[in-house]
């Protein structure tokens, strides 16, 4: 369990993730984790709801890749990922990512790296529900590129 | 066979989720796209798109690749998670 994806439709309890990345680790001198969430305003418009569809058989495939990738850059203790799918209302988490290490820096980089690089190469696509009712596929932003090139 | 899936806003562009090509019409990824269009001209535009990603057996390629039975090809458009 020290290094794991999860793909599900269920909500994680952050709580309960924390608490499982450090079990028994007396090493774990610094955890950092990232949660993202379901945002009122995307761009220009209202959102009432996300609709987060994957690849399954590939998407799990990518995320393990991103974490083997971040602890050949740094040393890792343990990395946890989820990510839902399906149907999301406002305000709910999408996806949590949690990195252990001996020591912050690794721990805030490799974080951040994990983030960066699901963002533009793990295959989930959102489809927004905007405040008109109006159904939408979100654009995939350059923004979003732009930090994964940072790490080339 | 060769597997074939269309994901996410492309699926529905082309109001197909996926479809099974015979290998002995296609060999290589180049040759199943313009296949492809031969049989559903309307898909032209939405396959010619540059930004499209293409995985094949769950990997991301590039480029032309050669295609053999029991191939898994997917086309999809950019990723938006996190």
């Amino acid at each position: 369990m020290a290094f794991s994806v999860a793909i599900q439709e269920q909500d994680f309890d952050v709580g309960a993730e924390y608490a499982q990345l450090v079990e028994g680790d007396k090493n774990a001198g610094a955890v950092v984790f990232f949660v993202g969430r379901v945002r009122e305003f995307s761009q220009d418009h209202s959102v009432t709801g996300l609709a987060l569809e994957y690849y399954p058989g590939m998407t799990e495939k990518v995320l393990e890749k991103l974490i083997a990738q971040a602890r050949q850059r740094w040393e890792l203790n343990a990395v946890r990922i989820v990510h839902r799918v399906g149907s999301l209302g406002l305000m709910d988490q999408i996806v949590f990512v949690g990195v252990v290490s001996r020591h912050r820096e690794q721990a805030f980089l490799a974080a951040e790296y994990l983030m960066d690089f699901l963002k533009t190469q793990a295959p989930f696509w959102k489809k927004e529900t905007r405040g008109d009712g109006v159904t939408c596929w979100v654009n995939a932003n350059e923004y979003d590129q732009q930090r994964k090139a940072r790490w080339d | 066979m060769i597997q074939v899936i269309f994901l996410a806003q492309l699926r529905e562009q082309l109001n197909t989720a996926t479809l099974e090509v015979d290998p002995a019409k296609v060999n290589c990824l180049s040759a199943l796209k313009t296949y492809l269009v031969e049989l559903h001209p309307e898909w032209s535009p939405f396959l010619a798109n540059k930004k499209l990603l293409v995985a094949l057996n769950h990997e991301y390629v590039r480029g032309d690749v050669p295609l053999t039975t029991g191939d898994e090809v997917a086309f999809f458009p950019p990723v938006t998670g996190g």
